[in-house]
């Protein structure tokens, strides 16, 4: 049987050393009535068969890999360079696990300090966990810090209509027996004064991001003491593109409380939505009330340097009823993935790639702009995506767009928000050429002019 | 010499990966909200590649060797699951894609909850929890859920055996309810008197781990969900220990009404140093329209006669998605390529195994380790690495003793019910040479904790570190590198 090492003989000998004459013997607690089930599944393959299966079933998708791709929305086509899989292919990685004993899991728990040091340099933070399971609970979990930091004496959430919609729903999810009242999102016109002004002496936090959903860079100077002024010690928490952050001021210098997001954008691949990584940092002084793994400096008894996980207090496998999460695992492979992207890019790399983003997405607003009956929203400077009001449903033109050019086109806005009726968000990374961005010039221009035959 | 920092090994003016080039116009950027500084490394290709290099020959892992870490299930990671995973079909596909352009992909989850329903007797699956402790709060939410549209306001009691592992009582806090511990019995069940002086309208639900923690089969298990059914609760399996009962028993049967699988347990995906894992949820048919949205149906409407078309769907009571997007898909698809290779067979064969190896292991230990609960066990098993020779071993000293052998060492102090405990899960996948071993060291060190104590009490002496200083770095915490 596969993966099975056992001989017939080997097997009769520790069937006798237990002292049972067959395998079934071991299972005689079971209630009988369930025992041995007759399972209908598929009958075992070889190695090359589902290989070949699982190729033909890939084959059925229209992969990024293969095609020019516009769509973003909280996921991106990036690069990975080599060296990233290289790393987290080796076996000492990913079969390890959680680095419970710290004296054979060193290669983990520097990998996590590291990736804790490059997140807070990166947002500007002070501290940062070892990573929760993506950018939407990492969103849940800051609220759920807010409210541990007032003792759960206030409940209200202020949330920008312009989070992304997957964590306000989830964040949603999360907190749904917690008796909280989250507010603020419920029209897109909803201004961040106009957010402002729902704070009061009951908020526990507000979260904004930048850039937000429809690809805007939010202003975030003053925002922090505005809140103070209207209820003091409410926490600002962020939600951020960490890939923005090559070019763009960090969080962490606006005062933020917390500053989190997804860290697919760090070298990790589309997958269809996962696994990717929830970065999450915050202020020294909630150390104790941030939920995760967290890795920490120390010393072995001969005083040589060395890294272990710390103030697990707060923990589940401790505190039970009382930690700050649930939260056992982490995101170990993708935050060493993030790590390696991170080290790989570095100082210099980030800062390019962020701008080659930036340019690329700006000629590609210019262009489509200049197109006959399209329109690009320029109200707020933009990152890497960028609302288009179009001349006709997004649906549309997307089924066009992927018929007709074999082109997976940008995100229908309409889906979350009516008022955005025809309105689609384009994502434009490094990896879109000028020629596919050029290409996608004349699909949408083609467009146009077939739909006014 | 310790691996230093990637930090301490950057020279300014190195750069590691070349970006591809600008191929359009610059624009301006938007000066007052650009950084002046990034303080990242600045390294070489190379650098990388040693450094971290360097950093995995510290590691531990499956891959050097046996990894009897109880309740973890660290079982072969079949290399097949890593190619399969990295099929660019797979990995350049978009979540918010067109259904149409993703049927591939959309197939594999379908028949993965097919999988999973069958294996589990449940009625519905959803794909989407990132872990076992996401899937545990997903079970819980649904339950609390299920008694609130149904008018029965007053239940807020979640009931948890004190051999539970700790992510069950700290995902009941999180939804809101309140945690209720039952006590075991003399032979490592369920106290089922404890548990019915607690049954009453207020009870959400008991929260059971099946086989337990202890490694052992809830000999009552159908008394105890009858008994939690007759009050109106429903009874939630936490399946972190299926690889016991794959093709053996399956919870659905016994009137379990949701659970949660843990994909990197059982069916073999990679732990990765502490995650990915995927924790998909189960329910029985009554709880299948609470599940998270979304999951995968066949579309009537858009399918043609013999070409099913497949679609994300929301059920219409969802507790809401609990995650962005639907599930860990790569963990996905290495978790259905070992289910084809192994088939019902070799699934059921895997569950006989693990249990055969956990009672072979025990076997040959348990006339030297103390048993609290001397009983055929299942995939894993506890003893007592406490000696009455040896009054000052305690199983901290055992456990890093193992490191000095080059083994990992047991999982320790867990579960809490059983003081110095061992918990042992050796897995299906490790031979009986591999055990003999791992035994003959257990003796050994029974041993030595007799005649030489301080060669445990200063162990590991062979690792790359020594024992560290715990109580230094939870009093002054250094959580990242400090820039000079």
């Amino acid at each position: 049987m596969v993966y099975l090492p056992h001989t017939d003989e080997e097997r009769a000998e520790m069937l006798k050393a237990i002292g049972v004459e067959r395998i079934e013997d071991l299972f005689q607690d079971i209630p009988e009535q369930h025992r041995y089930p007759v399972l209908e599944l598929p009958d075992a393959v070889s190695e090359m068969e589902i290989l070949q299966e699982l190729q033909a079933l890939a084959d059925a998708n229209l992969s990024a890999n293969a095609v020019p791709m516009f769509l973003g929305a909280g996921a991106y086509r990036h690069w990975v360079p080599s060296v990233v899989d290289y790393v987290i292919s080796r076996g000492e990685f990913y079969t390890a696990y959680t680095p419970y004993q710290a004296e054979v899991s060193q290669g983990t728990l520097q990998a996590i300090f590291e990736y804790q040091s490059m997140i807070c340099d990166l947002t500007g933070m002070e501290i940062a966990n070892a990573s929760h399971y993506d950018g939407a609970t990492a969103t849940a979990e800051a609220v759920i810090q807010a409210i541990n930091v007032f003792r759960k004496k206030r409940n209200k959430v202020v949330v920008a209509p312009t989070v992304h919609p997957h964590y306000r729903k989830v964040l949603r999810t999360y907190t749904q027996g917690m008796g909280l009242e989250i507010v603020g999102d419920e029209s897109l016109n909803t201004s961040l004064d106009e957010l402002i002004e729902l704070v009061d002496e009951n908020t526990a936090c507000v979260i904004v991001q930048t850039p937000n959903f429809l690809g805007q860079i939010e202003n975030l100077e003053g925002l922090a003491d505005k809140i103070q002024q209207k209820a003091k010690k409410t926490l600002l928490a962020v939600a951020t593109n960490p890939l923005s952050l090559g070019l763009l001021k960090a969080p962490g210098a606006f005062d933020a409380d917390i500053v989190m997001g997804d860290g697919q954008p760090l070298g990790l691949g589309l997958n269809f939505g996962g696994p990717y990584l929830g970065f999450y940092t915050t202020k020294e002084q909630y150390v104790r009330q941030i939920a995760g793994r967290l890795v920490g400096k120390t010393v072995d008894i001969e005083g040589k340097e060395a890294y272990v996980m710390t103030l697990t207090t707060r923990e589940q496998h401790i505190r039970r009823e009382k930690a700050t999460s649930n939260i056992c695992s982490n995101q170990g492979l993708m935050m060493l993935a993030a790590t390696v992207y991170m080290s790989a890019l570095g100082k210099h790399g980030l800062r390019k790639v962020a701008e080659l983003n930036y340019h690329k997405a700006h000629y590609t607003a210019q262009k489509i702009d200049a197109l006959p009956g399209f329109k690009v929203l320029q109200d707020k400077p933009f990152f890497n995506e960028f609302v288009v009001e179009c001349p006709a449903p997004v649906e549309e033109i997307n089924h066009y767009l992927q018929d007709e050019w074999s082109i997976i086109g940008g995100y229908d806005l309409s889906q979350d928000y009516p008022e955005l009726e025809n309105h689609m968000l384009f994502a434009v990374t490094e990896v879109n050429t000028r020629a596919e961005i050029d290409y996608l010039m004349d699909a949408l221009h083609e467009f146009r002019a077939g739909s006014q035959d | 010499m310790a691996e230093p920092l990637i930090y301490e090994l950057s020279s300014q003016g190195r750069e590691g990966v070349k970006p591809p080039k600008l191929d359009v116009p610059v624009s301006e950027l938007p000066g007052d909200l650009v950084r002046d500084e990034l303080p990242l490394p600045e390294v070489s290709e190379i650098d990388v590649v040693r450094h971290f290099l360097h950093l995995s020959q510290l590691n531990y892992a499956i891959d050097k060797g046996m990894y009897p870490l109880g309740s973890c299930t660290m079982k072969y990671n079949p290399k097949v699951n890593e190619v399969a995973a990295r099929i660019p079909g797979f990995t350049g596909i978009h979540p918010l894609q067109d259904a149409e352009t993703v049927q591939g992909a959309l197939f594999v989850m379908y028949e993965l909850q097919n999988y999973l329903k069958e294996i589990s007797g449940f009625a519905g699956v959803t794909l989407q929890p990132a872990a076992g402790a996401h899937g545990e709060l997903v079970g819980v939410l649904i339950m609390r859920k299920y008694h609130l549209d149904r008018g029965d306001t007053k239940r807020d009691t979640i009931l948890v055996p004190d051999s539970a592992h700790g992510t069950n009582p700290a995902s009941t806090s999180m939804s809101g309810l309140r945690v209720v511990q039952i006590p075991s019995d003399e032979r490592g069940n369920v106290d089922l008197d404890a548990l019915q002086s607690q049954l009453c309208d207020r009870v959400v639900g008991l929260m059971l781990t099946n086989p337990n923690t202890l490694g052992l089969f809830e000999e009552q298990v159908v008394e105890v969900i009858e008994q939690v059914h007759s009050c109106g609760g429903l009874v939630y399996g936490d399946g972190a220990n299926m690889n016991a009962l794959m093709g053996i028993m399956r919870p659905g049967d016994v009137g379990i009404d949701v659970m949660h699988f843990n994909l990197h347990k059982t069916f073999s995906t990679p732990h990765g140093g502490g995650g990915p894992g995927s924790g998909p949820v189960g329910v029985a048919e009554h709880l299948v329209d609470y599940l998270p949205s979304p999951i995968v149906i066949i579309d009537e409407a858009e399918s043609l006669e013999d070409i099913p078309f497949f679609n994300l769907y929301e059920p219409p009571k969802s507790i809401g998605p609990v995650k962005a997007f639907w599930g860990h898909f790569g963990i996905m698809l290495r978790a259905y390529t070992y289910m084809r290779m192994l088939g019902a067979e070799g699934m059921q064969a895997a569950a006989e195994h693990a249990v055969l190896n956990a009672n072979y292991l025990l076997s040959q230990i348990k006339d030297v380790y103390p048993l609290p609960y001397d009983r055929i066990c299942k995939h894993e098993f506890v003893v007592k690495g406490h000696l009455d020779e040896a009054p000052d071993i305690h199983a901290l000293d055992i456990a890093k003793r193992l490191i000095d052998y080059g083994v990992h060492p047991p999982t320790n102090y867990f579960p809490l019910i059983v003081p110095e405990a061992l918990m042992i899960e050796p897995t299906e996948t490790e031979s009986k040479q591999s055990l003999d071993n791992y035994a003959s060291i257990l003796r050994k060190i029974a041993e030595e904790a007799k005649q030489n104590p301080e060669l445990l009490h200063t162990a590991p002496h062979n690792a790359p570190v020594r024992r560290l200083d715990e109580v230094q770095a939870a009093r002054n915490p250094i959580l990242r590198y400090k820039h000079e």
